[in-house]
């Protein structure tokens, strides 16, 4: 075969401005700081490094147990353990900037204000190129409400976090609402660049012996392959329900599942859990959609993004 | 990019007892080669149900076959247990810390399968240790001729007697460090078991000028420091460093900040008796 004939395969998409030379990042909160991965896979291959939560403040994070595997997938109750963004500008970011990769910072608060606080320490730090919020935590000054759970707080928070900030900004929709298209829509009218989803799913197992919970933390969020029909139904709700992009994840663990969240709407996936079974999956993912592209005759993922079809 | 994710085949996989078995991985590339105390996460079953890797302490390594110990207990180890010659798993690994080179004569407690990591030290540095070898039963012993062979002198203690001395494998420990035997107070102790007796463990050593190992377990997800799930309480650096001229009311303000929780996959497995949080019970 004369391969200056075989068409060229486009991967780029865009977001928000952002553009990102693949649609496959990490999930917060999977791939540590990204350091944790170098040396399993060349970090400038990824779409974008989606780091750990950070807070202003360091936390130390929940007592042990925190993770506990469950049937195709895994609970976890970390307790958003970070080293706080002045030690993430100070003393991972100059590593993460030595590659060809846009760095999305994940960030939460306790309060609109530390949420504020921290956007603004994370936008004027030099080599952070978008934010990505993470809204399922609680609101210690309205009675430990999840921000994400509740349409008002979120607004509230959202708007205010985007008045202070110039880069781009990503709300992390919570799946554990009624209405995840709804609130989607609150993300947007709030000024939210683009939403990603789905956090995981709150879950609970039990030690049957000890008639104790498994997790310390009594509950946890369930993550894996076993929560991905829920994530891509979520997906395709909030497609229908938004304008902006979305950045779709839920127990993505090769290119077939990341490609049901891009037919479905999303214009980027992110991979999770997966980095713990196989560090190199998010490189096979890459590699799987220039190969489904191939065998379908297509020469871009843009022809991909939202090409469901219903009906007959 | 490392070799530290491959393909391995099942060269053999023995059952020792009902128990345990012995897995022979043959790497299918160039990997590196493991330290004692290191370990590996293996591939379990080839669906999403186990779906995580499972850790296991490295138990041998010569002519590029990585060998692991191991007793059957839940899903994972059931699994693997399942595994033929011929087949193939995903490995990640070695990983984490290693014990620290022994200087001349140590003193090594195994308990239950924690033998799998020890004996990896002991057949690297032959006739070199006093070897305490602590399980429930005779039938919870393995690798019995390997203990003797390796060690410079084998304890063992049961706890219903059917083995060597009834009782725990620390009481056997706490008496060879009787006074009147001064010089095994020079000795270096590595140890690896479950965490009552590696709590006991560091009751015994408490008020003694010794240097203790211990290699530690924890629910793991990733094995590489990523998910923060394996972490385990530590001794807070700032509190060494500023005890003394901290009053009491800065202490106790400090109080939730004593301590600092290090990834058992990243800074351990193998960490200092001394660092580790065993009082409130985190660990049990």
């Amino acid at each position: 075969m004369d391969l200056s004939k075989e068409k060229k395969i486009n991967l780029e998409i865009d977001i928000a401005g952002l553009r990102l030379k693949n649609p496959v990042m990490t999930a917060s909160g999977t791939f540590g700081y990204g350091e944790e991965y170098s040396e399993f896979l060349d970090l400038s291959r990824l779409g974008a490094i989606v780091v750990k939560g950070l807070s202003v403040a360091p936390r130390q994070g929940n007592p042990t147990p925190r993770v506990i595997e469950t049937p195709a997938g895994m609970l976890n109750a970390i307790g958003l353990q970070n080293i706080g963004v002045k030690a993430f500008v100070e003393e991972k970011l100059p590593f993460l900037k030595k590659f060809k990769t846009p760095v999305i910072a994940n960030f939460f608060g306790d309060s609109i204000d530390e949420y504020v606080q921290a956007a603004e320490e994370l936008s004027s730090a030099e080599g952070v190129h978008a934010l990505e919020m993470n809204i399922s935590c609680p609101n210690k000054q309205a009675g430990w409400i999840v921000f994400g759970t509740d349409p008002k707080i979120m607004e509230q928070a959202v708007t205010a976090v985007r008045k202070a900030i110039k880069l781009p900004l990503i709300v992390k929709l919570s799946p554990n609402v009624t209405n995840v298209g709804f609130m989607a829509k609150v993300a947007e009218n709030s000024g939210a660049d683009a939403v990603s989803l789905i956090n995981t799913i709150t879950g609970m197992v039990v030690d049957i012996k000890k008639r104790k919970p498994a997790l310390a933390n009594v509950t946890g969020g369930l993550s894996g392959p076993a929560i991905r029909p829920v994530a891509v139904r979520m997906v395709w709700e909030v497609y229908k329900a938004v304008k902006i992009p979305i950045i779709g994840m839920g127990g993505i663990m090769d290119a077939n599942d990341a490609l049901e969240f891009l037919i479905a709407g999303a214009k980027a996936v992110a991979v999770g859990t997966a980095n713990f079974v196989n560090p190199t999956a998010t490189i096979e993912i890459i590699e799987g959609l220039e190969r489904f592209l191939k065998e379908e005759g297509l020469s871009d993922i843009n022809e991909i993004i939202g090409s469901l079809k219903i009906g007959s | 990019m490392s070799n530290k994710y491959f393909k391995a085949d099942v060269t053999d996989n023995i059952s020792l007892n009902k128990r345990f078995k012995l897995l022979s991985l043959s790497p299918l590339s160039t990997v590196k080669i493991p330290e004692p105390g290191q370990f590996y996460m293996l591939q379990a079953g080839d669906t999403y149900d186990p779906l995580l890797k499972r850790p296991f302490s490295i138990f041998g390594y010569e002519d590029n076959t990585l060998r692991f110990l191991y007793r059957i207990r839940g899903k994972g180890t059931s699994c693997l247990s399942n595994l033929k010659g011929g087949d193939v798993i995903n490995v990640i690994g070695p990983l984490g810390n290693s014990y620290p080179e022994p200087h001349g004569d140590f003193i090594a407690v195994a308990g239950g399968i924690g033998i799998a990591s020890l004996l990896h030290l002991l057949e690297k540095f032959k006739s070199k240790a006093y070897l305490f070898y602590g399980a429930r039963n005779k039938q919870e012993l393995v690798m019995l001729n390997e203990a003797k062979t390796f060690s410079k002198e084998l304890f063992i203690a049961t706890d219903d007697g059917s083995e060597g001395k009834k009782g725990l494998i620390t009481d056997s420990l706490s008496d060879f460090l009787n006074p009147s035997r001064i010089t095994h107070y020079a000795l270096p102790i590595y140890a690896c078991g479950p965490t009552p007796m590696l709590k006991e463990l560091s009751k015994v050593v408490a008020d003694k000028d010794i240097k203790c190992y211990v290699s530690l377990e924890e629910h793991m997800a990733c094995g590489v420091g990523a998910c923060l799930g394996c972490v385990v309480k530590t001794v807070s650096s700032e509190q060494e460093a500023g005890s003394s001229n901290k009053n009491e009311s800065q202490l106790l303000t400090a109080h939730h900040s004593l301590f600092t929780y290090k990834r058992v996959c990243k800074e351990g497995p193998v960490f200092d008796i001394e660092d580790i949080v065993w009082s409130d019970g985190v660990l049990e």
